[in-house]
């Protein structure tokens, strides 16, 4: 995987986002102080954000390019992106929820079986606990099969006995779906389970980056 | 109650519904694009929207006549190329009734899209689905009790209307004889009991169509 944000410009409330950036490592780590542009960055990558100035390219393939006014639809990116807030949608129970990302079976069961959601399938959105919600949001995700998989603070919003057992998952999905990551995160401990590579971001630049592997 | 009063009352609650009917997919589609995107020209279409609720109904109605009676560029096309006349008709009814209620629909339709979060229809893009597919698999279902409330808001608003009605359609018994045309033509004439019986019925048919419209944008509030 190789995903290059060309001399990326977009404006924030209160600065630039100014990304210049290759990132070809199987899990990337983003971390930084809240409101450094992490999420924004996710966006512009999903496509739910154009940039003002700059480009994006995914594995050779145009996402956006501000100068040819090129913007490459959401739907047509393969970009998985699970915000923070999980967007689940609470008119589909659990099923219908994962079948929105793809309904391939064989792909349906290992997700299912990988992220154990089988006695959560017909349970409605509302009914679930964080961790659920985390994990089907995820498999719905997968399920779209993405080139790559945004992961915004998964694991922010919930308790810490929880995230003990939501980890797992996340290193079960980097380990069986080998799909390419950017992992939002404050958490050092999360960083050092999941990532390859760990870049900072403060006022919408970023500041350094690590190699852990 | 007489069986022509019945006939008045079934007649009204058809012309209603078919005029809402009608109205629904334009009316839906214009709230939708009202809703979601910034367009040029789009505060000029929502001031020209609403002014039906502003303008007399009885001047839409002569802007109606004109447009749709036999010297009309609408009608007077309708009659060289299908030979129909609508003037002074029931389809004048369900015309006026339409447009009428048009504005009401509109904006308890563009409320209830703007109550369905962006952020779901942004993330059902990133699953893979096209504009038009998220619109009915996301944005239709999650508005629809806003959009219900609206439908029946717009229909309450069918069944009182007079200015337009006349205007466009006469008072013709058994041809154009809604609810309203009928209590004020007993008025008229003196007859008040008719028009008073008429009365309750209409009242007790708004009473309805209100109470099941404040029902459902009151259950949309508390989901």
């Amino acid at each position: 995987m190789s995903l290059v944000l060309e001399n990326i410009v977009l404006p924030l409330a209160e600065f630039e986002l100014r990304v210049n950036l290759k990132l070809d490592a199987l899990v990337t780590g983003l971390t930084g102080p809240s409101g450094a542009g992490k999420t924004s960055l996710l966006e512009l990558i999903a496509g739910v954000r154009r940039p003002s100035r700059g480009g994006i390219t995914l594995d050779g393939v145009p996402l956006a390019n501000a100068a040819s006014r090129s913007f490459l639809a959401p739907e047509k990116r393969r970009v998985g992106y699970v915000p923070q807030d999980l967007a689940l949608f609470p008119h589909l129970n659990v099923l219908a929820n994962l079948r929105y990302g793809g309904s391939e079976p064989k792909l349906l069961e290992k997700v299912v079986e990988v992220l154990e959601l089988p006695t959560l399938t017909r349970r409605p959105i509302a009914s679930l606990s964080g961790g659920e919600k985390q994990r089907v949001a995820l498999g719905r995700a997968l399920l779209a099969a993405p080139r790559i998989l945004l992961l915004d603070e998964p694991l922010s919003n919930i308790d810490d006995r929880l995230k003990e057992k939501i980890l797992p998952y996340l290193q079960r999905v980097r380990h069986e779906f080998q799909v390419p990551m950017i992992y939002v995160t404050h958490s050092k401990a999360e960083l050092g389970a999941l990532c390859d590579e760990v870049l900072t971001m403060e006022m919408g630049q970023i500041s350094g980056s690590l190699r852990l592997t | 109650m007489l069986p022509e009063d019945w006939q008045i009352v079934w007649f009204t609650t058809w012309v209603s519904a078919l005029g809402v009917a009608l109205i629904i997919p334009p009316g839906l589609a214009l709230a939708w694009l009202l809703a979601r995107f910034q367009w040029p020209g789009k505060s000029i279409v929502e001031t020209l929207v609403a002014l039906p609720l502003v303008v007399p109904p009885v001047a839409t109605g002569l802007i109606l006549l004109k447009l749709l009676g036999r010297r009309g560029p609408v009608g007077g096309w309708l009659h060289q190329t299908f030979g129909v006349d609508i003037v002074f008709s029931a389809p004048a009814v369900v015309v006026a009734l339409a447009v009428m209620s048009f504005p009401l629909l509109v904006r308890s339709a563009r409320t209830a899209f703007e109550e369905v979060p962006k952020r779901l229809e942004d993330i059902a893009r990133t699953l893979g689905r096209g504009p038009w597919n998220v619109f009915l698999t996301i944005s239709l279902p999650l508005a629809r009790r806003g959009l219900a409330g609206g439908v029946v808001l717009a229909f309450a608003r069918a069944l009182g209307e007079f200015g337009a009605t006349i205007m466009v359609a006469g008072f013709i018994m058994g041809k154009t004889t809604t609810l309203s045309l009928a209590i004020y033509q007993n008025v008229q004439q003196g007859d008040d009991a008719h028009a008073l019986r008429l009365l309750a019925v209409c009242i007790a048919m708004a009473f309805v169509a209100l109470w099941i419209s404040e029902r459902l944008s009151r259950r949309r509030t508390n989901a």
